[in-house]
């Protein structure tokens, strides 16, 4: 198991080194001169000289290979560099949005939880029942409808909802606060967008949980622990669930991943600084220090979270073994 | 009901009070308070914060009210386009002397930036020499403003004088621009001519706190603001957010109190129906204009008849009457600024090709010219921006228009950074929108952009006869003079020519909760944004927002 994981923590290296090489490339594909959105980019008359000056500035004149040399020496001593547009470090202009990604991420993979595994198990349980149905509705309604649009009708909803009732419209917060200086701020301000991109994620994990549970439940084990005469609660809750998990954790895994910089939609609905409003930013402003900061950043972060969910699934089920 | 209620029964309290007390004065109504803080929201980024470098109203808005300038609009009469007044200079803007072509500022000596150093007239020239006349490698943005500018001199610490190369009409208002954040000489001296990209030491009503990459920046109140009882908010924060919805909503549901840029007239509807008089509305002409401009060295653009005729086509008063229910366009006008002692009359105007009032007759002679230049069935594409207000709303109505004479268009539509690529540099368009849109009205500057090979003019064609009068036109001093040259120079580019031509002027609507008091709207959105003058009815606030 130690020797598996050693082998799976050397074999993230060349994964990052070759998508590394990928985003430079594909970057320079791209159209756009950051020079030119900046100072033109609102219609704004663009000197010549200034956009040449920027330029040279930035590194843009120099031929592609010396540009990929300074950024791959960047990379491997883990400097990212600055971003072209604001000047400052990709580090800290990442740190300023990621404890809110993280945080949303966080707060909506729980929901995600709380609201999946208990309905699938049920919903399973009671198969083709009332119950069934209802939660099978739920979560089809949950995969149909996409978690911005869930977002804008949670806003109109509490504006329209507290005019209605209080008298005066609310809204939540559009800044973030931290939850260590204003808990009360930050739970109102991101309660939402989890709630909203949750029950999104919920659906899908609910359905996994119910198809999961249903052809455990079909196992032979089930059927001997039945035979055994053992209680309904406790053959579901201790010798199916922990099995039925293995795909659960699987999509819980990468769908953590894809929220740390996937929100686009939704941060924009919700006013969030995170790091998808940052990605499209970077990339419709053709910063490449900053998008290539940000593409490492996601891929990091896939990768590691397969791997957390590989290393999960051998501590869920021990017949699988690693060689 | 309980909101009718509410409204009601505060009704029938406020007549109770004035009936017992009498009427209140106006000064009574409307004296200033003191305290609270302005949460504005900004719909677009901050480059950097060098106001000598940046265009847009993504960094005036958040980052201006730090800085001071040498005169600026008049914040109480910011409607006028011609009203400047002192800002760090003393008593009123100065006339200019010897024939015109020397300007004497005094500076104001109880002027201090945030750090505490004083500004003299030494600041002043430092900053406006980083603008007219940059060392070798560093950017300006509005250099070209000033190349009428032969010296600036501070002849001792509060004194400044421009002497320029001929009396110019466009000095004034170029100095007045909200872009000339006066810099100290020892910030320039010590850290270089780029430190104020990333660094701010101004001498504004507000001093900064901090700025959070994508969120907010945050001011707090200059205690040492050289305007006496200015500011009265303690602080404001300015909150990026890049979607109008979020604008919008943030203002209903009372998480921001105005928006400076200007929302369409839907939205402003949905406020006031949603809020009352929760809500005030001032809405102004704007100082920005779309303009078509076909691609001369095009087929069958190269022919002025069909570029006449696709100007016939437009029916500018119908636009402005139903187009304006619905974009944020209204002002029928020509190249000038409509609200300018130099703009148009309406006679004027109606002796241009597309502006006379009969519209079949227009189009008349649209379809006759067609028919004459051999293109009776004309396609064409339109090149377009992709952006909704009012770039894509105008396109369409554009279309239409150009049907009725028989003209099948459709768009050809793209996002900002290769929508100008197209413009600028591969030219392969055949008609395009283009917009201009200025700061402080400055008409003879601002019809540079109808100059043949002006740089941001897109047309591809060459006319001596503008270049001539252009020049003529930056020579003279004289307003009476200026105005004729104008006139000859606006029905060439629209009439004789139609080298490019006008759709319609903008028309800014801020909507703004009514708890803000002092601000007055300009015909732009990069105006009037010192904050200084902004104060908030408190008790209004709470009665709204509760707290």
């Amino acid at each position: 198991m130690y020797g598996y994981i050693v082998k799976r923590l050397l074999m993230l290296l060349p994964t990052l080194i070759g998508a590394a090489i990928l985003v430079f490339l594909l970057l320079r594909l791209v159209p756009g001169d950051i020079c030119l959105i900046k100072f033109g980019g609102e219609g704004a008359y663009a000197d010549p000289e200034q956009i040449r000056q920027c330029q040279v500035s930035l590194g843009l004149e120099n031929p592609i290979y010396v540009q990929f040399w300074d950024y791959m020496k960047g990379f491997f001593v883990l400097d990212l560099g600055t971003s072209m547009w604001t000047g400052k470090d990709v580090t800290y202009e990442i740190g300023v949005r990621f404890e809110l990604s993280l945080q949303v991420a966080i707060m909506a993979t729980l929901t995600s939880i709380v609201i999946a595994i208990p309905l699938g198990v049920i919903s399973a349980a009671k198969q083709n029942t009332m119950v069934d149905y209802v939660v099978r509705g739920f979560s089809i309604a949950g995969i149909a409808m996409p978690s911005f649009w869930l977002g804008i009708l949670m806003i109109l909803g509490l504006l329209i909802g507290t005019q209605e009732f209080m008298g005066r419209p609310w809204m939540p917060p559009i800044s973030f606060k931290s939850i260590f200086d204003d808990p009360a701020h930050n739970i109102s301000q991101l309660i939402w967008p989890a709630l909203a991109t949750g029950y999104r994620y919920s659906a899908v994990a609910t359905r996994m949980t119910r198809s999961a549970m249903l052809e455990v439940l079909g196992e032979d084990y089930i059927r001997t622990a039945r035979a055994k005469g053992l209680i309904e609660k406790v053959i579901v809750n201790k010798h199916a669930l922990k099995n039925a998990m293995l795909p659960v954790v699987t999509i819980i895994g990468i769908e953590f991943a894809f929220l740390m910089g996937g929100l686009v939609v939704t941060e924009q609905v919700f006013n969030l600084n995170g790091l998808g409003k940052l990605f499209v930013e970077s990339v419709t402003q053709s910063d490449y220090t900053l998008t290539q900061a940000l593409v490492m950043l996601v891929v990091t972060i896939f990768v590691f979270m397969n791997f957390v969910v590989d290393v999960l699934y051998a501590w869920l089920d021990p017949r699988i073994r690693y060689s | 009901m309980k909101m009718l209620w509410r409204s009601a029964a505060t009704t029938a309290l406020a007549l109770g009070v004035a009936a017992i007390f009498g009427p209140a004065s106006p000064a009574t109504a409307e004296t200033p308070q003191y305290g609270d803080e302005l949460r504005l929201v900004v719909g677009s980024k901050i480059p950097s914060y060098d106001a000598h470098i940046e265009s847009t109203f993504g960094m005036i808005h958040p980052i201006r009210p730090f800085y001071s300038l040498l005169i600026r609009v008049n914040p109480d009469n910011p409607s006028s386009p011609t009203d400047f007044v002192c800002d760090v200079c003393e008593g009123d803007v100065p006339k200019a002397t010897d024939g015109g072509t020397k300007y004497t500022f005094k500076i104001r000596k109880d002027v201090k930036f945030h750090d505490g150093t004083p500004l003299t007239a030494h600041d002043v020239k430092a900053t406006f020499d980083k603008i007219a006349f940059p060392p070798e490698g560093i950017a300006s943005n509005r250099q070209a403003y000033f190349k009428t500018v032969e010296s600036i001199s501070a002849p001792d610490d509060y004194t400044v004088v421009f002497k320029l190369k001929n009396p110019s009409g466009t000095f004034l208002p170029s100095v007045a621009m909200p872009y000339n954040f006066l810099y100290a000489k020892k910030d320039l001296d010590a850290h270089g001519y780029t430190w104020h990209q990333k660094n701010i030491n101004g001498s504004g009503a507000f001093r900064f706190v901090e700025h959070v990459p994508g969120s907010h920046v945050k001011g707090v109140k200059n205690e040492n603001y050289h305007h006496k009882g200015m500011p009265y908010l303690d602080g404001f924060t300015a909150i990026s957010a890049p979607k109008m919805s979020v604008r919008l909503q943030a203002i209903r549901g009372g998480q921001a109190d105005i928006e400076f840029r200007g929302f369409p007239p839907k939205a402003r509807d949905d406020l006031v129906k949603a809020l009352g008089d929760a809500i005030t509305v001032q809405e102004s002409d704007w100082n920005c204009v779309l303009i078509v401009t076909p691609n001369h060295k095009v087929k069958p653009m190269d022919d002025v008849r069909v570029r006449k005729a696709l100007s016939l086509a437009i029916d500018r008063e119908g636009g402005s009457k139903y187009l304006s229910r619905i974009a944020i366009v209204k002002t029928v006008g020509g190249v000038v600024f409509p609200g300018h002692p130099l703009a148009a009359t309406e006679a004027e105007l109606s002796q241009l090709a597309g502006y006379g009032k009969d519209v079949e007759a227009n189009r008349a002679e649209a379809k006759r010219l067609l028919k004459e230049a051999g293109h009776e069935n004309l396609k064409i594409t339109l090149h377009n921006r992709g952006v909704d207000q009012p770039y894509k709303v105008v396109g369409t109505w554009l279309i239409d228009q150009w049907k009725k004479i028989g003209v099948q268009a459709d768009q050809w539509v793209q996002p900002t950074t290769p929508f100008y690529a197209t413009l600028r540099k591969q030219k392969d368009f055949t008609i395009s929108l283009d917009f201009n849109c200025q700061s402080i009205v400055n008409p003879i500057a601002d019809i540079s952009k109808f100059l043949p090979g002006a740089g941001n003019n897109y047309a591809e064609f060459q006319d001596e006869q503008l270049l001539k009068w252009y020049d003529e036109l930056l020579a003279e001093g004289d307003e009476a003079k200026q105005r004729a040259i104008i006139r000859k120079y606006e029905k060439r580019v629209l009439d004789e020519l139609a080298s490019q031509f006008i759709t319609l002027w903008w028309y800014k609507i801020n909507p703004h909760r009514s708890y803000v008091k002092g601000w007055k709207i300009a015909p732009s959105h990069y105006l009037n944004q010192a904050l200084d003058n902004i104060w908030i009815d408190q008790a209004e606030k709470k009665r709204q927002l509760g707290g």
